[in-house]
This record gives C-alpha cells, structure tokens and sequence, in this order.
C-alpha cells in the first residue's frame, strides 16, 4: 500500500508539466496553432520563476513574474504565427533557439556560474486534512503543491469550457475552418490570441513548476524535451483534454520509472532508464488513430 | 431607390481593379441573377455586400438606409445573410453547432436545445427537413446547402446571396432548390443569385445584371430574353459560338476495357461495384453523375493510383490490373486530372518543371539521372508554341498564369505525348468560356487522331456536345449507358438520380 | 509565404538586402539586450568580429566551425526539400561520431586514406541510418517527425553518455571529463595550416552544397523530391513514391549530418566525449533557414553563424558575454527573416480603414 501511494505520488508529481502545458496546448492546437516553440516558452517560464521568486522573496511573485514571461512569448510566436502568417515550425524553432541562449545569458547574469541558488523561496508541499488518509484517495491528495491540484482541476474546467461554451465552440471551429467562422462574423485571429494567451499562463506555470517544484532553482536546459512533450501528449490524447490527462500520467509513469529503476540494484546503466520517457513518447505517436480530433486546419495560416 | 442600391461601387486590389463602377439595383421580392464569367467581379461585389471587403469607393443602401458593412457581422444584423460556393460548415460539428456559431444572442454556456427546436420550426416554414444533431459530415451535398440557408435565415436574413449554388447539384436537387427559393420568394425574401449558367437563369430568376471585367454591363428582365446566345454574348464580349461541330470519326478496337471491376475503400465500403465498359479508338465517352458517386475512384483504378479489389483492367490489350502509375502512363495513357491546383501542377515550380513531370524520366529530357537542360528547354518551348501557352518565358512560375494557361500546360503535357488513350476530368472546371472550348476542341482532336477518350464531366451540356456514348454512375454502379444522339438532358438527370424507365433504383 | 502573386519577395537581390537588413536589426536588438543586462554591446562586437577574422588563425577557426553548420544546415535542407522537417541533426551527427570513432580508435594497420575514407562512410551511414528511421516512423506510423527527431536526439546523446563513460571510455583519462580513447593517427584527417585545426573538412563540406545544388536541379532523382515535397498529390499522380522519397531525403540528410559528426571526430575533437555537439545541430537549421535552403544562402548564413560562434569564444573571454548569447543572435535573425512577410500594404490598408471610418461617424450618417 505504502508503495502504491508513493508510485501515484510520483507519477502525478512528474506528470504535472506535461499536463499544464499540454491542457494549454490543446486549447490552441484546437484553434489551429501548431506550437513546437513551447519548450522555450517553459524555459521562460522556469528562469522568470525563479528569478521573481529570489527577487521577490516569495513564491507567488516568482508565480506572476513566470506568467509574464511565458506569456510574453507566446504572444510573440502567436503574433508571427497568426498576424505575419510566417511558417509556424520555424517560428518555434527560432523561439526555441532564442530562449535557450537568452535563459542561459540571463541566468549567468542573475545568478552566475555554479552558484548554491539556497534561498529562493519554493512552492510548499500542501496536505489536505481528512482526505489523506484515504488509501489511494489520499496519496493523490496529499502532500504535493498546488500545481498538481490546479492541474488535475483544470481537466474538467477546461474539457467543460471547450465542449459547453460558447467560447468553446469559437475555438474548435476556428481551427477546423475558419473561413466559415470569418463569414460569420468570428474574428479568427482575436480567437487564436485568446487561446495563445492561456496557453502562455499555462505553459509559464509548468515551466515553474519544473524550476520551483521539481527541483529548487535554475538550471540550463532543465525543460530537457519537456515542451515537445507536451505537444506530442495533445496528439496522443487525441486533441482532448481528458486524452492529455491520460498522456500525461503515462508520461509520469515513464519519467518515476526511471527513478526507481536507478535506485534499485539492476545493472542496466542509468543513462537507459533517461532514455525512457523519449523512447515511449515515439511508441506512443505511433499509435493508430482512426478517428483524429486533429483540427484540419492546423498550423495553417488564415488568409482572407 | 429599390430595395438594395448598390451605387458606382469600385474594388481595388493593390493595382487589381476587381470591381469598376458598379451599379446594382434590385426590388424587393426579386430573384435577381448576376450574370458573369469567371474574374467578371460577381463573387467580390457580393462578398463587398457581406462586410469580407471593403469597397473602395460607392455606397450600398438597403430598404433606403445608408450602411457601413465593415464586417459579415454588420451585415448579417442588417438582414444580408450568404450561401457561397464551398460551404461554410464545419464538417466534424453538428448542424445545430454550425448554425448556432458566433450568434451574438448565444449565452455562455450554450442552449444547443432549445436552438434545435427553433430550427426546427422555421425549417418547417420552408418545408425544409433537417435533423439538428446530425454530423454535417454525414449529410449529402444537397442537405448541406439546405443547412447553409437555414444558417443565414435563422440569422432573420431578408436578403439572401447565393454564390454558384447549383454548382455541386444534379438537374434534381436543383429544381428542389428553386422550389425552396420560390417559396422564400413568397415569404417575402429578396434573392441574388449568382451564375455563370444561362438555362437556370432563366428558369427561375426575375431579372439579370450582366457583369463583364467588373463592370456592369446591362440589367435586362429575364421575361424580356429572347434566347441565351443573347445572354453569352453580353458575357463575353462577342459572338460565342456555343456549339461544338462533332464529327463522326471511325470507331476501332478498345483501347481501354474494364470487366467486372469493383474497388473497396479503407472503410471497407464498397465504392465500385462490378464495373465493365469499353473505350475504343476514335470514340468519347462520356462519365456522367454527382460527384461522389465513385467516378473518382473508378479513374484512380485505371490510372494506377489506386488498385482495384476484383476485376480486369486491359489497357491496349495488357492487362493493367495491378500497375502502378507509372508503368500505366508509359503505355501511351494521359491523364488530365479533376483538380489542376491539387493534382494537376506543382505551383511553386516553373513552366518548365510543369511540363517535364510526366517525362522527366526518359530520353530526352533526361540521360543516366541527370536533367538535359537544353532539351527540356526546346520541349517546353514548343509544347507552349503549339497551345498557345501565353507566358513571358519557360522559367516563370505557373502560379503566376491565368487558369487557363495552367490548365493549357496540362493539357499540352498530356497530349503531346500522343496518348492512345486520354482521361480527362472536368477537363474545364473553373476556366471562362474561351479557354474551356479550346480544350473541348483538344479532345475532339484526340478523338480524330485515333484515340479513345474517356470523359469525366458533370456539366450535361458538356457531354451531350462532345460525346459519342454516356455512361451514367450512380452509387457506384454503371446504371446505363447511353449513345448521345438519343438521349437528353432529363434522362440523363433522372439517370443521375437513379431513377432508370421511372422506376427508382434501391441501394444495389 | 504563399501569398503567390507577389514577385518582388522572390527577387534574389532584394533578398539578399533584407537578409543583411535582417543581420542588422538582430544585432541592434541583441546589443540592446546586452546593454540592459550590463553588458557593453560596442565592445562585445569588437571582440567578436575579432576572434572570428582577426587572424590566420582566427578565420581557420571560422572555417573549422562553419564545417558541421555548412553539413547540417544541408541536411535540414535536403530533408525540407521533400516535406520532411528533420529537427534531429544534433541526434544524427551523435550517432555518426560514435560510429566513426568505433571504427577510428580500431584497425591500426589501415593505411592512411583508407582508414579515413571507411571512418567517414561509417559515420555517413549510422547518420543515414538513424535519419531513415525517422522516415520510416512517418510513412508507417505516421509519427510527426517534429517531435520523433527530438526524441531521438536526447536518445542518442544519452547513448554517447553512455558509450563514454562505459565500454568505449579511455581507462586511462580522467573520471571527472569521461571521454573515449583518442582515435589512431591514421585516421585523423589532414591539417592544412599548422598552428590551426583548419583540415578537409571544410572542403569536403563545400563540396557537398555543390553536390546538393546538382543533386536537386540536376538530376530526376532530386526534381522527384521536390516535387513530392511542394505538392505531395500531383506528385502522387506523377508516379511519384512520397514514402520513397521522403525516405531517401531522410536518409541523405541523417548522412550528411553523421558526416558532419564523423568530420568533427576525426578532425577537431579526435576522441568521443558527451555533449560534444552542443547546439550544432539547431545552429545548422537557423543557418538553413536563414540561408532559405538556398545553396549559396546556406554558404553565407553558415559562415556568418561559424564565424560568430568562433567569435564567440573570445567575446566571452574579454567582454564576459556568454557564448550561448550567440543562440539569441540567430533567433532574433530568423524572426526578422520571416517578418518579411510583415505585409507594409496591408497596414497601410487597415490605417486608411480606419481613419474613413472615424471621419464618418463624425459625420453621424453610419449606422
């Protein structure tokens, strides 16, 4: 039982990134934008966190200043990609590119080389009273920051906003056509930014999280894949957000997998176990859909 | 003033001049053609009247008010409601979501119930049935547009444009349309009607505006029209000769026969079944039906792209069956695809690298792999010579001509290679009346070299003008075939519905 | 980019002006950042431009860098050329310099040209294998190569990881900096300029954007490719195999960028070590896309990127900016590339809009 607890404990712990960016990302997949420069956006995210969390000596500044900066971002990729219609892969690519030696400059700058980063304030571990003493109930609601519980709680919300609302039904139809949505009086581009907006906040929160949660500071190259991910949870979750859900824990489960693979007395090399996360994100693009959610007019620019 | 007052409405695009001066006056209650070829202006003054554009110079009044259309959003509150010519509708969402999209009445949360029951109600009005909850990926062509004229009038249009609405329809499904636009008639809902189609103008509208190079040409009463010569030439400019001389040439072996051929697509369902027929040298035959009947298929069985489950396909005596395209092609066959844009040019690439894609594997134009410039050159060069290709050099990229340029270099591909056998499918879709005869001339002259051509078209007039034989496709099944001489236009329609001696074939 | 009609974007002068203009505006922003960060902009560029064609020694090391960028820049070309975006060069040159040194640190009594010539073929082909797969995953699966290609660069990166401090590792080297044996003199490729690490790769790699132009305007094989990859149906209708193509493109580019891996071993870095590539591979794709997969593009933005990454080393020795801040040059460049699109009409169009639209509402006549 211990055990059990302490695997769903993991698993929801290394899945959280991938669900907050992911449930950010099929908001904006289903408006049409392909977003492959989110592994910079949460590289923002993830420095800006930890820079306003030390400057600001709390954790909630660092929260807003992460925010800021991913949204920052994305609202330039949005603004190449929606209103210069330019080639939606290479402006993630260029984004990318640029985040990582921006975030390597400006952590150098802020914090220097080898530096301890002891006292920047973290995200604290919260434990709710009653409930986690419930067995299995209780290993999910306990003892883990607040991130994982506004992820889970953001499944429904945000599969109850795109199927429910009004708004909702804006967005999947601007990204499946939206010449009709344009005839109709939509304006597609006001649309996409919306989405683009949240799916900033969102990114910026598990850009964070990684910096702040997972770990307790800054470190170059610390989103390791995780944006690409996160894109490819949205296609194996089939454009959902109850199928990112599903993505992200198989994802935790490979990413605790290696951790305890490590920690027991196997001979396999650790650097094979890293492998495993990127080795079953490839099994699962490969899985056959037969009836794709993908909006047909993805990564497609609008044009009047 | 009348009802709609569309006064000197010019249209600038950079240094385009889509629309010159135009002026358009329609009563209320009218069904009022706009008459034009293709590039008239027709399409760009409507969507000008739907708030896409914006005019550059004029003024639009309705029901006397000066309006400001700056979005489709003013307009659709101002009572102008559009079908256009590709539907609006977003295949993967139900018909109540389509028709409840960007609503400015919609709450947050959206009431999908009580708008299904709204719908209901007024397609009751029109005597119009439709089920709100269906996927409109599932509806047919005809019942999708149905949606998209419920969709303008649940939004309380009194003015409704429809862009080439009987484009995709077969003679049936239109005159069902003309019967629902009567009946709006009546309810007091004033119609334009835009075409490029001589006969329905006249079959159901009151008046017509002629467009020409966007300018306005003539308003004349329908009632007033003598014959439709009178109607192309204000279209064109000048005489047009609108009959094609059909010569009877000898008939002689089969180039193509199909026997017991039947395809089944990926979702397992059965597209063509148990097709057999023949084209022989010195003949056109004529396919005829609704798109999407199998007629795609059936050309993508016998050019290789496609591999049929069952059944024979001989090819000048070869058995073709299980051929890729390639080898096809080799075997003296040319294609001229339905869709130039998607399967017919690659539109980045040059004149040059157009016209080389059938042949760019074979002496000349190529040796050991390597590309031989100068041949290709001289090929090209003589290829745009012979059909009046109208380019500024080789190396221009084709997306910078005109249609019916792009769809002369496809053609001029295809037949210089001396085809024993020519597919051709809807060789002349989308190109104004002087580029589509001289293609029909092409195939004639196919006809007259000894070749078989097999005709895949669903403009009638097309096919009773060029065809020896008609073979009608339904459901994917050969219903009859018919020699053109003896048949006519109601036969082939009812043909096209199913409908063979009056009796309605069920599902075969 | 398809809005077609317009020629004067594809007039080759007048991209060659906005891709300085580009340059420019990058370093402008760049310099702005560094100053808000407290770094000297001026001072940094001195250095820069110094450590890159200050010295013989200085335009050797330019050439050294633009090597591998020249290789993997063509390889993301290539594989663009036929609809594939291949974002794994950094994966494919791991693999190519792991096998390369496999083959490099054995077989001592291999005369000189072969040892080098089988070093390199083994090299191109783990590269070419690893790419292939990619191709495979797609046509198959139909797994979008964005993403398989990163996946397999942190797969292979993790592989060399473990290669070097494992069965390849050099028992007699430091714990601390794991790295491989050092590869046999008979396989090192020859030096031109003593004192410099300039050797043939540099020429060897400016002989593949020859081959790459003549290989895709010259040949059937490459017109079959890009057709495929402008229009996948018309090709279809030409008989033209996408699987087959897309393949071979993915197997050429994975080559190229195994050679660009095999070159680095065998010519600068002369054993394994992890994380040896760095961004090369990302830097060759800025460098294509800045070059528009152009022949001639890819040779100027390869050698303006080898050279600020030469640069590089002594803008952070003497003026403190890190060496990663290149990374923010080139992304500010490609943004500005494809700004281009920044359509200047069209503004003019919505001010215009606008302002009639204001005047009539003084007016009161609009509704």
């Amino acid at each position: 039982m211990e055990l059990l607890n302490s695997v769903i404990m993991t698993v929801l712990r290394m899945a959280t990134p991938i669900l907050l960016a992911g449930l950010g990302l099929v908001v904006s997949e289903r408006a049409g934008i392909l977003n492959i420069g989110t592994e910079g956006v949460m590289l923002t995210g993830a420095l800006f966190g930890a820079i306003g969390s030390w400057a600001g000596k709390s954790i909630w500044i660092g929260v807003l200043c992460a925010v800021v900066g991913s949204v920052a971002v994305n609202l330039i990729i949005a603004f190449f990609s929606i209103t210069l219609k330019a080639d939606q892969t290479v402006v993630g690519t260029a984004i990318n590119i640029l985040a990582g030696g921006l975030t390597v400059t400006v952590n150098r700058s802020v914090f220097g080389i080898g530096t301890d980063n002891a006292d920047i304030p973290l995200f604290q571990k919260i434990e709710i009273p009653v409930i986690k003493n419930i067995p299995i109930i209780g290993a999910i609601f306990s003892n883990q920051t607040i991130l994982v519980y506004i992820a889970l709680i953001s499944v429904p919300i945000v599969s109850a906003v795109l199927y429910k609302t009004n708004v909702g039904l804006k967005i999947r139809s601007v990204g499946e056509n939206p010449r009709a949505c344009d005839t109709l009086g939509i304006s597609v581009d006001r649309v996409r930014y919306s989405t683009m907006f949240f799916s900033g906040i969102m990114s910026g929160l598990a850009g964070i999280y990684i910096s702040l949660s997972q770990m307790s500071s800054f470190t170059e190259g610390m989103v390791a894949g995780r944006g690409f991910i996160a894109v490819a949870a949205v296609v194996f979750g089939n454009y959902t957000p109850r199928g990112v859900f599903i993505a992200a824990l198989v994802f935790g489960m490979a990413d605790s997998l290696k951790y305890r693979m490590q920690a027991s007395s196997y001979h396999v090399p650790y650097q094979f176990w890293l492998m495993v996360p990127y080795i079953i994100t490839i099994f699962a693009l490969c899985l056959y859909r037969k009836n794709s959610n993908k909006p047909a007019c993805s990564a497609k620019p609008y044009i009047r | 003033m009348e009802f709609l007052q569309m006064n000197h409405i010019s249209k600038q695009f950079g240094n385009v001049t889509a629309n010159k001066d135009v002026t358009l006056s329609i009563k209320k209650g009218e069904i009022h053609a706009l008459l034009g070829e293709n590039g008239a202006g027709k399409s760009t003054l409507m969507n000008i009247l739907y708030g896409m554009y914006r005019q550059t110079e004029g003024e639009i009044y309705l029901d006397g008010k000066k309006l400001n259309l700056s979005s489709p959003q003013k307009a659709i509150s101002n009572g102008i409601g559009m079908v256009h010519q590709h539907f609006m509708l977003i295949p993967a969402q139900s018909v109540i979501e389509n028709v409840v999209l960007g609503l400015k009445d919609n709450k947050t949360v959206l009431d999908l119930k009580s708008a299904a029951a709204k719908l209901k109600k007024l397609a009751e009005t029109f005597h119009m049935e439709i089920n709100p909850w269906e996927k409109v990926s599932n509806l047919s062509i005809g019942e999708q547009q149905r949606v998209e004229i419920l969709k303008a009038l649940f939004r309380g249009a009194r003015l409704l444009i429809l862009d080439e609405p009987t484009a995709v329809l077969t003679p049936q499904e239109a005159e069902a349309l003309f019967d629902v636009l009567r009946k709006l008639k009546i309810e007091g809902c004033t119609i334009i009607f835009i075409s490029h189609k001589l006969k329905e103008i006249m079959a159901v509208c009151d008046a017509c505006t002629v467009l020409r190079k966007g300018e306005t040409i003539k308003t004349i009463w329908v009632k007033d029209i003598v014959d439709t010569r009178e109607l192309a030439e204000l279209m064109v400019g000048k005489t047009v000769e609108l009959t094609i001389k059909k010569e009877k040439t000898e008939v002689g072996k089969p180039v193509l026969i199909l026997q017991n051929v039947s395809y089944q697509n990926k979702k397992k369902v059965q597209v063509l079944k148990d097709i057999s027929f023949q084209v022989h040298e010195g003949e056109i035959l004529g396919v005829c039906g609704v798109d999407g009947n199998g007629q795609s298929e059936l050309i993508h069985c016998i050019t290789g792209i496609k591999q049929a489950s069952k059944g024979i396909i001989m090819i000048n005596g070869t058995d073709t069956t299980r051929e890729k395209s390639r080898k096809i092609m080799s075997r003296g066959v040319a294609h001229i695809p339905e869709d130039r844009q998607k399967y017919g040019i690659v539109q980045e690439m040059s004149i040059k690298e157009n016209m080389i894609l059938m042949s760019y594997l074979h002496k000349p134009l190529s040796r050991f792999g390597f590309l031989q410039s100068k041949n290709i050159e001289n090929y090209t060069k003589r290829i745009c010579d012979e059909f009046e290709i109208k380019a500024q050099n080789t190396d221009e990229k084709i997306m910078n001509l005109s249609g019916g340029n792009q769809q002369k270099v496809v053609v001029g591909r295809e037949l210089s290679r001396n085809p024993k056998l020519l597919i051709a499918v809807h060789p002349d879709r989308g190109l104004d009346i002087g580029a589509a005869k001289y293609i029909q001339r092409e195939i004639i002259n196919t006809k007259k070299k000894g070749g078989g051509v097999l005709l895949v078209s669903s403009e009638l007039d097309e096919l009773m003008d060029l065809t020896d034989r008609i073979m009608v496709i339904y459901h994917g099944q050969i219903i009859e075939t018919v020699s053109t001489e003896k048949t006519s236009l109601k036969e082939l329609g009812e043909l096209m519905m199913g409908i063979k001696n009056n009796v309605e074939e069920k599902n075969a | 980019m398809k809005n077609g009609k317009n020629k004067t974007l594809y007039d080759p002068l007048f991209s060659l002006i906005y891709a300085a203009l580009s340059v420019i505006a990058a370093l402008i922003i760049a310099g702005l950042v560094m100053k808000i960060m407290g770094y000297r902009p001026l001072n940094s560029y001195r250095y820069l431009l110094q450590g890159s064609f200050g010295s013989i020694n200085s335009l050797c090391e330019t050439a050294v860098k633009t090597t591998p960028l020249i290789l993997t820049a063509v390889a993301f070309s290539t594989a663009f050329k036929s609809g594939m975006i291949n974002l794994g060069a950094t994966g494919q040159l791991y693999m190519g310099a792991i096998c390369t040194t496999l083959i490099a640190t054995n077989f001592d009594q291999l005369p000189r040209g072969i040892h080098i010539t089988i070093s390199l073929l083994a090299g191109i082909a783990a590269g070419a294998l690893f790419g292939y797969l990619v191709g495979l995953l797609k046509s198959v699966f139909g797994a979008s190569e964005l993403i398989t290609t990163i996946m397999l660069n942190y797969v292979a990166a993790y592989l060399v990881s473990f290669l070097v401090t494992g069965p390849m590792k050099d028992t007699k080297g430091s714990n601390s900096n794991p790295q491989s044996c050092q590869i046999l003199e008979s396989a090192k490729l020859p030096l031109f300029v003593p004192g410099s690490r300039l050797n043939i790769g540099f020429l060897i790699a400016l002989l593949v954007i020859v081959l790459y132009f003549l290989f895709f305007w010259h040949t059937s094989l490459g017109y079959g490719i890009r057709v495929i990859g402008l229009n996948e149906n018309t090709g279809k209708y030409a008989g033209i195999s996408k699987n087959l193509n897309q393949g071979i493109a993915m197997a050429i580019s994975g080559g190229l960028a195994g050679l660009a891996g095999a070159i680095e071993i065998l010519g600068v870095q002369t054993r394994l070590t992890q994380a040896f590539a760095g961004d090369l591979g990302f830097e060759g794709i800025a460098a294509a896309l800045l070059g528009s997969n152009s022949p001639i593009g890819i040779l100027f933005s390869s050698l303006l990127f080898g050279a600020m990454s030469s640069g590089a080393g002594t803008m952070e020795m003497l003026a403190k900016v890190p060496n990663a801040f290149i990374s923010v040059i080139q992304g500010l460049i490609i943004l500005f590339i494809i700004g281009r699109n920044l359509p200047a009409g069209k503004i003019k169009e919505v001010l215009i809009k606008k302002h009639v639209i204001k005047e009539e509402e003084a007016i009161g006549i609009i509704e």
